[in-house]
């Protein structure tokens, strides 16, 4: 009982950044409550990382914004410039719109348009550089370690100990029985796929800095880790993959004069990124749009009535903590289970293993 | 809509550092790891199997010294069923030399007192004969005076004589 109140305290008080973000920035003054900025505002990715606000200051990181506009040639600057005036340089952040949130700039007929390259290092540009970071420093000094010992005497403990049997499980679940023989060669990737995955879904499930941006939950990302795999696939696939492609086993009629199966087959190659890509994404997207919906719970029914508000709050409290633990069970299944179709892709790369154990 | 669409930037930013974590990781990391985790794997494989055949070579080794002892067993029984043999048979050896020797020293002992008895008896008949003659001789003197009396006389030594001679025999 005691720790149940402790826990409830303590989500409490892990959620108080995101809570007085959403009271100061989103009440509106006339005490209405914008649920779908609010959530927006988290799940979407900006040009600075809004930390918290004390009273009526923003405290915020400020990141570098770097366009390439055919009007101005390349631009670098901080993106504080626009706390103090709305437009600099004709670039603005567009308040509406298609490119909403986006920075935009007008040109000669005065429409607005986004600069030809936006490589502005966002929130989610710079919280992917973190996590990196951090996942690069954890492996390696989970590698130093079996530099420094003979794994053959000794067993690692502690967190390096987590590393292996996480990493064992994965060759040995996952890869291995997926792949088949020539597994080796895709043993680095896909660990590297799933504990980035791994990784910065738990940063996001941290409210405040550096975690809490949902960075598994954009697309860009997704799709560019989807791209990944795709090369993966596709650029080491074997003959026989591309036999299969081409020319399947199937009845002649089915290939020719209408490649009618070739057609599905290569269709099937680009829906298999796409699948990685919506899967992922739309997962962490719903987990952050859900455990924010709760929190934001309470400040509309605090709008509605004090004594409801009252009485939500705790509802709510208890749904975000059920929710969060939820997030950490999606948080493993999701890298689990990217890492586990990106080695069936693979795997499918390669069917001369699976031919030869359908002969026996 | 914009949530559906990737943005340029941040794909552009997200390639380049989850190249470098992969490029990193490829070349520092992870390899390390798997190497080393399918080296202790191994080397417990290895472990495993050796423990095993070592059980088996042991097993096989018990197996042939109970063997060992049983066929040393039976030959020390065998041994000394021998040595019993031999030993009687030494015995009985023995037993019949001694036999044989003494019979044969009884035979020469036989043979010797036959010898001394024989030797004796020539003794006393030459003796005898001596005696005789030495009676004759004083017969001869004595008696010469009567014919008479010297036949009678010489009859009664000759008697005497042949009674002393058949007692002897």
């Amino acid at each position: 009982m005691k720790n149940l109140l402790r826990l409830l305290l303590l989500s409490v008080l892990l959620f108080a950044p995101v809570q007085w973000c959403a009271a100061a920035s989103h009440d509106g003054g006339n005490g209405e409550v914008d649920v779908k900025s609010v959530i927006f505002g988290h799940v979407k990715d900006s040009y600075e990382w809004h930390l918290t606000t004390v009273g009526d200051r923003h405290v915020a990181i400020s990141l570098p914004v770097i366009i390439y506009s055919r009007r101005t040639g390349l631009e670098i600057f901080s993106s504080a410039v626009f706390h103090e005036q709305q437009e600099y340089k004709g670039f603005r952040i567009a308040a509406e719109g298609v490119n909403e949130g986006k920075i935009v700039e007008h040109d000669e007929f005065g429409n607005e348009s986004r600069p030809i390259l936006d490589l502005s290092i966002t929130k989610n540009a710079f919280a992917l550089m973190l996590n990196s970071l951090l996942l690069v420093v954890i492996v390696l000094l989970t590698a130093r370690w079996y530099r420094r010992h003979d794994a053959r005497k000794e067993v690692p403990g502690g967190f390096v100990g987590i590393m292996e049997m996480m990493i064992e499980m994965i060759i040995d679940d996952v890869i291995k029985p997926n792949i088949g023989a020539t597994y080796r060669r895709y043993t680095p990737y896909l660990l590297t796929v799933f504990f980035f995955i791994f990784l910065s879904n738990l940063m996001g499930l941290i409210p405040f800095f550096p975690g809490g941006a949902n960075v598994t939950g954009n697309i860009a990302v997704t799709l560019a880790l989807a791209i990944c795999t795709f090369i993966a696939v596709n650029f080491f696939g074997n003959k026989e993959y591309y036999k299969e492609l081409f020319w399947p086993d199937v009845p002649t009629w089915l290939k020719i004069p209408v490649p009618l199966m070739p057609l599905i087959e290569v269709f099937g190659v680009f829906v298999k990124p796409f699948a990685l890509t919506i899967r992922l994404f739309a997962n962490i997207f719903v987990g952050h749009t859900a455990l924010l919906a709760f929190v934001c719970i309470i400040f509309i029914t605090m709008s509605v009535d004090r004594y409801i508000g009252t009485g939500m709050t705790v509802v709510s409290v208890v749904f975000t903590i059920f929710m969060n633990f939820l997030e950490l069970l999606v948080a493993f299944i999701q890298a689990f289970v990217f890492t586990m179709l990106s080695s069936v892709f693979i795997g499918l790369s390669q069917p001369e293993h699976h031919k030869n154990t359908t002969d026996k | 809509m914009s949530l559906l669409l990737p943005d340029a930037g941040l794909l552009f930013w997200m390639m380049l550092s989850f190249g470098i974590v992969f490029l990193v990781l490829y070349k520092y990391g992870f390899p390390v790891i798997t190497s080393m985790l399918e080296e202790r794997k191994k080397f417990i494989d290895d472990s495993l199997r050796n423990a095993a055949e070592a059980n088996e070579r042991l097993a096989r080794i018990e197996e042939e010294s109970e063997t060992i002892l049983k066929s040393a067993r039976d030959e020390q029984i065998r041994l000394l069923r021998e040595a019993a043999q031999t030993r009687e048979q030494l015995l009985a050896d023995a037993h019949r030399k001694a036999a044989t020797e003494r019979e044969k020293m009884i035979e020469e002992a036989k043979v010797a007192i036959r010898r001394e008895k024989d030797e004796a008896i020539r003794d006393v008949q030459a003796q005898v004969a001596e005696l005789s003659l030495s009676i004759a001789e004083k017969v001869i003197r004595k008696e010469l005076s009567t014919d008479k009396s010297r036949q009678a006389y010489t009859m009664e030594l000759v008697d005497e004589a042949l009674a002393v001679k058949e007692d002897e025999q």
